[in-house]
C-alpha cells in the first residue's frame, strides 16, 4: 500500500503518510485522524455553510463499533500491488464487481461518515450533507489503481464538479503464457450529456474486449482495433438510454488505449487524450498519439506553427471522439517496439495541457517511473493539480523493458 | 425524479427543471418543479365509502339585497346552487349557507353536514327556496359558519368551499375578513366566484388565495350553472389533502421565493411554516390528478469554482393522523459553481418563461389599478408590457383579454391605446384572469 492512497478527510486530496496537514486545504490531518467524528479541528477559515451546532451535535455523537468513523479507504489488497480509491463506499464495490483485483471495504465506510464541508455527521441517501448541502467526495473523484505492469491514477483536480475521466487497466497472458498488459484511459466531452457515463462506459467496455482478444490470440493492432469500435458502439447507444439535456450533445468521450505485449507496445486512440513514451535516459522521448484536435490539424495542414495553434481559442475543440454524434469513428493505431528500457504514459488534457511537448513533459516524468510506475502517476497527477488542476486529470504508465529486435515504426 | 406511493393516493412525480451552472461569485439559483399528480381515483371513481365520507363541500351563497337587482342573479344563483348539489358524489358530506351580513344554514340546519344521497340531495333543492335576498355582505361571517360546519367532521380531510357574491364586503371591517381569514386557512379550501360587475377583484382574489382556491368572474348569472358544477366536479375528483410542498435548503442559504406558477401565479413565499431543520412547508391545497408548476428560488453562500453544493431538496408531503408527514415524492435543486460561460450564462427555459408569466400577472395587476386610480399613462404603458409579454410568450388567452382592454397598435413593441369604451366586465375579467399562465411549449 502506498502512502498516497491516503486522502484529505476533508478536501478528499491525496496527502503524504507522514503529514500533518493537507497540502490542499491546511486541515490539520493528526487531529482529523485522532476524532473523525469531530469537526477536523477550527479549519483555518471555517467553510462558508458550516453550522456550528451541527459541529457539537458531531462530537456527541457516539462512533458505531467497529467503524472509525474514517472513510479513507486503506484495506490490504491481495494482488501484489496496491489499488485504492478515497471515499471508496460500496457504490465503487459494485462499479468494480467484474474485477478480480477487487478489494472489498472491511469497515463501513458509510458509518458515522462526516461531512468534508463543515464536519456535520448527518450525510444523506443522495450523498449530501444535510446541513451544507456539500457533496461528499465520490469514488471517481480520486482514483487509483495498480497491478503489475501498469498503473493508473485519476482525479477530479480542483476546477470541475466531478470526475469525467475514466480509465481501466488490467493484466492478462496471450495464449503462449506471454503477459500482456492493457491501460485504456478516456475523457467524458464537458459540453455533452452524461460524459462521466460516457467516459466510464468506454474504459470498461475497450478493456473488456482487449482483455478478451488478447487471451484469444487476436494480433494486437486488430484488437485494438476492434476495441474501439466496440467501445464506440457503446457510448453511442448511451444516447437512448438516459435523459438527453436539452442543448446538449449526446454522451461522448476520447479514448487512448495502450498494450503492451511480446516487447511490443500498440497503441490507439480517438480524441485529444495522448500517448508518449519516455526512455528511461529521456532522450528520444516522443509523442506517439496525433490528437483529433482543431490545433492539431491546422499544425498537420501546415496552417500555423504549433505553438500559435495550440494558444488558439480553437485549439481543444476535438474533431473525433466516440459518441453518437459522432460522423464516423477512425480509430487511430499506433505500434513500436521499445528498444530502451523506459515508460510509456497515457494520459488526458488535463496533464499534457500543463507540459505540451514530449520534452518538456519528460522532465517531469520522475527518473525511476519505470520502477515505481505508481508513485509516477500520482506525481504527475499531483503536478498538474499543483499547476491549477483545470481539468480532470488522468494517468497512466506502463513500464517496458526492451526487446531485442530494432524499433519498427508503423502506423496503419 | 422519484416516485413514492401509497395504493390509495394518486402517483406523484417531481420533476425540477434549472440550470445548475452558475458563474464565480454567483449566489441565486432558481428551479421550476414540476409536480404531477396521476393514478388516484378520478379516472375509477371510488365506488365505497364504508369508512365515512372523503369528502366534505359547503356552498356559500350571497342572499344581500342587491342579489334582487336584477332578480335573474338570485335566480341564476339557486339554479347553479342546485347543479352544484347534483354534482356531489354519493358519501361527500355537504352544506349550504345563505350569506348576508350574518351567515344562515338553508341545508341541512342545525350546526350539521349532511351526507349525499338522492334523498338527501333533492332535500337540499327543495330547500334553496329559502334563498332569499335581503341584508346586507359580510363575507367573513359566511367563512366562520362555514368553519364551524367543516369542524364538526375533522375526521374528513378534503373540506371545499364555493362561494359567490355579486357585491363588496360592506358590512365588515377588511381588518375583521383578514382576521377571519387568517384563523380558518389552512382548514379548508375555496374557490370564489363574482357574478355581475359590482364586487372587488382583489378583495375576492384575496379571499381565494388565502384559501388555496380559484377566483373568477361571471359577469352573466347564466352561465352560472355551468361554472358551479364545474367548480363541484373539480372539488369531487380532489384525492389528498393538505398536500405540502416542503423545501429544504442548506445551512446559510435563504428561499427567497416560493410561487405557484401553472396553472395560475401564487405566491406562496409567505406562507411557509417551518417543519425541522433548515425545511420549510408552502401549502398546496388538495390534489386530484393534476400537474402543477412551482418556481423556487434560494439564495445560497458562495463558493469557489469546482465546488457543488444540494442547494434546496423539494419534496411533496402530506400529514399522517399520527402526527407525522409522509414524504410523496422529491426533487433535488443543485448548484455547480464553473469558469465555464457557456454553462453559466444559459437559462433555464422554464425558469424564464415562467418569470415572464408571473411578470405578465404583475403587470396587468399594476395597470389595472393604474386605470382605477385614474392613472391612464401608467396603465397604458403597465398594459403595453403586458401585451408583449402575452404575445412573446404563447398566452393567448391573456392576449385576448387585454385586446378587449387596449387596442394593439404593435404587439411586438408593447405600443398600446386604453380602449374609450372599455366594460367593466371586460375590465375585471382581465384583472380577475391575470394570473392564468401557460406552460412551456414544448
Amino acid at each position: 500500500m502506498d502512502q498516497l492512497t491516503l486522502s484529505c478527510p476533508r478536501c478528499s486530496q491525496p496527502v503524504g503518510e507522514g503529514d500533518r496537514f493537507c497540502e490542499e486545504c491546511g486541515v490539520d490531518l493528526g487531529a482529523a485522524a485522532a476524532t473523525p467524528a469531530a469537526p477536523a479541528a477550527p479549519p483555518a477559515a471555517p467553510p462558508a455553510g458550516a453550522d456550528p451546532r451541527a459541529g457539537i451535535a458531531a462530537a456527541a455523537a457516539p462512533v458505531p463499533p467497529g467503524s472509525t468513523g474514517d472513510f479513507v479507504l486503506a484495506a490490504p489488497s491481495r494482488l501484489l500491488v496496491s489499488e485504492a480509491a478515497a471515499g471508496a463506499g460500496p457504490e465503487a464495490a459494485e462499479e468494480e464487481d467484474h474485477d478480480p483485483t477487487e478489494v472489498v471495504p472491511v469497515i463501513d465506510p458509510d458509518a458515522g461518515r462526516v461531512c468534508v464541508g463543515c464536519g456535520a455527521q448527518s450525510i444523506d441517501a443522495d450523498g449530501y450533507c444535510e446541513v451544507c448541502g456539500r457533496p461528499q467526495p465520490r469514488p471517481r473523484d480520486h482514483q487509483e489503481r495498480a497491478l503489475a505492469g501498469v498503473c493508473g491514477v485519476s482525479d477530479r483536480g480542483h476546477r470541475h464538479h466531478r470526475n469525467e475521466d475514466a480509465f481501466a487497466v488490467a493484466a492478462t497472458s496471450r495464449p503462449g503464457g506471454v503477459p500482456a498488459v492493457v491501460a485504456v484511459v478516456c475523457d467524458g466531452v464537458s459540453s455533452a450529456t452524461r460524459p462521466d457515463e460516457a467516459s466510464q462506459a468506454a474504459a470498461d467496455v475497450a478493456s473488456e474486449h482487449l482483455l478478451e482478444s488478447l487471451e484469444s490470440g487476436t494480433d494486437p493492432a486488430s484488437a485494438m482495433h476492434r476495441a474501439i469500435m466496440a467501445a464506440a458502439e457503446r457510448v453511442e447507444a448511451l444516447a437512448s438510454e438516459g435523459p438527453l439535456e436539452p442543448s446538449r450533445n449526446s454522451p461522448a468521450c476520447t479514448i487512448v488505449s495502450a498494450v503492451a505485449t511480446e516487447g511490443e507496445v500498440t497503441i490507439g486512440w480517438v480524441g485529444d487524450s495522448r500517448a508518449y513514451w519516455f526512455p528511461d535516459e529521456r532522450s528520444g522521448s516522443e509523442r506517439l498519439t496525433l490528437d483529433d484536435s482543431w490545433a492539431a490539424r491546422m499544425v498537420e495542414a501546415g496552417l500555423m506553427p504549433e505553438a500559435e495553434a495550440y494558444a488558439d481559442p480553437r485549439a481543444h475543440a476535438i474533431t473525433g471522439w466516440l459518441g453518437a454524434d459522432a460522423v464516423e469513428v477512425e480509430p487511430h493505431t499506433v505500434a513500436f517496439k521499445p528498444d530502451a528500457p523506459g515508460v510509456v504514459l497515457v494520459c488526458t488534457d488535463g496533464l499534457w495541457n500543463y507540459e505540451e511537448s514530449a520534452a518538456a513533459l519528460a522532465a517531469v516524468v520522475p527518473a525511476d517511473a519505470r520502477t515505481r510506475p505508481l508513485e509516477a502517476a500520482q506525481e504527475l497527477v499531483r503536478f498538474a493539480c499543483a499547476r491549477g488542476g483545470h481539468d480532470n486529470i488522468t494517468v497512466a504508465v506502463l513500464p517496458c523493458t526492451p526487446s531485442i529486435s530494432p524499433v519498427q515504426n508503423k502506423e496503419s | 425524479m422519484a416516485r413514492l406511493t401509497k395504493s390509495n393516493l394518486p402517483q406523484f412525480a417531481v420533476d425540477i427543471f434549472q440550470n445548475e451552472y452558475l458563474a464565480d461569485g454567483a449566489r441565486e439559483v432558481n428551479a421550476i418543479v414540476t409536480v404531477t399528480a396521476t393514478g388516484g381515483g378520478t379516472s375509477a371513481q371510488v365506488g365505497s365509502f364504508s369508512d365515512g365520507p372523503d369528502a366534505a363541500v359547503v356552498i356559500m351563497v350571497d342572499c344581500s339585497g342587491s342579489m334582487d337587482y336584477p332578480a335573474a342573479k338570485i335566480h341564476a344563483a339557486r339554479e347553479a346552487t342546485a347543479a352544484a348539489i347534483d354534482a356531489v358524489r354519493d358519501g361527500v358530506a355537504f352544506a349550504v349557507i345563505a350569506g348576508t351580513h350574518e351567515a344562515k344554514e338553508v341545508y341541512p340546519g342545525s350546526g350539521q353536514l349532511a351526507v349525499s344521497h338522492a334523498g338527501s340531495r333533492e332535500e337540499a333543492k327543495q330547500s334553496l327556496r329559502r334563498l332569499t335576498p335581503g341584508g346586507g355582505t359580510a363575507i367573513g361571517t359566511w367563512l366562520s359558519k362555514a368553519d364551524q360546519l367543516f369542524l364538526s367532521r375533522r375526521d374528513i380531510s378534503i373540506r371545499h368551499g364555493i362561494l359567490l357574491t355579486d357585491g363588496r364586503n360592506e358590512h365588515e371591517k377588511p381588518a375583521d375578513l383578514q382576521r377571519t381569514l387568517d384563523r380558518v386557512q389552512g382548514h379548508f379550501t375555496a374557490d370564489c366566484r363574482g357574478v355581475g360587475t359590482d364586487w372587488e377583484v382583489p378583495e375576492l382574489a384575496r379571499i381565494a388565495s388565502a384559501l388555496l382556491g380559484t377566483a373568477d368572474i361571471v359577469a352573466d348569472p347564466a352561465h352560472l350553472a355551468d361554472d358551479f358544477r364545474a367548480m363541484m366536479e373539480n372539488a369531487m375528483g380532489k384525492e389528498v389533502a393538505d398536500v405540502a410542498l416542503r423545501v429544504w435548503t442548506p445551512a446559510n442559504a435563504s428561499v427567497k421565493f416560493v410561487k405557484q406558477v401553472a396553472p395560475a401565479v401564487e405566491d406562496l413565499t409567505g406562507r411557509r411554516k417551518e417543519s425541522g431543520p433548515r425545511a420549510g412547508d408552502y401549502p398546496t391545497g388538495s390534489w386530484g390528478d393534476e400537474s402543477r408548476d412551482y418556481h423556487v428560488c434560494i439564495e445560497v453562500p458562495s463558493a469557489a469554482v469546482g465546488s457543488e453544493m444540494l442547494a434546496g431538496r423539494i419534496s411533496l408531503v402530506v400529514p399522517q393522523p399520527d402526527g407525522s408527514t409522509e414524504v410523496l415524492s422529491q426533487g433535488l435543486v443543485k448548484a455547480v459553481w464553473t469558469d465555464d460561460l457557456a454553462a453559466s450564462t444559459k437559462i433555464s427555459p422554464q425558469v424564464a418563461h415562467y418569470t415572464g408569466q408571473a411578470e405578465l400577472a404583475g403587470t396587468i395587476q399594476e395597470g389595472m389599478d393604474a386605470h382605477r386610480r385614474g392613472d391612464v399613462d401608467v396603465a397604458t404603458s403597465k398594459l403595453g408590457r403586458a401585451v408583449q409579454l402575452a404575445q412573446a410568450s404563447g398566452n393567448e388567452d391573456t392576449f385576448k383579454l387585454l385586446a378587449k382592454v387596449v387596442d394593439v397598435i404593435d404587439a411586438k413593441e408593447g405600443t398600446v391605446r386604453f380602449r374609450k369604451d372599455v366594460s367593466k366586465e371586460d375590465s375585471m375579467t382581465l384583472e380577475t384572469r391575470s394570473t392564468k399562465t401557460v406552460r412551456v411549449k414544448k
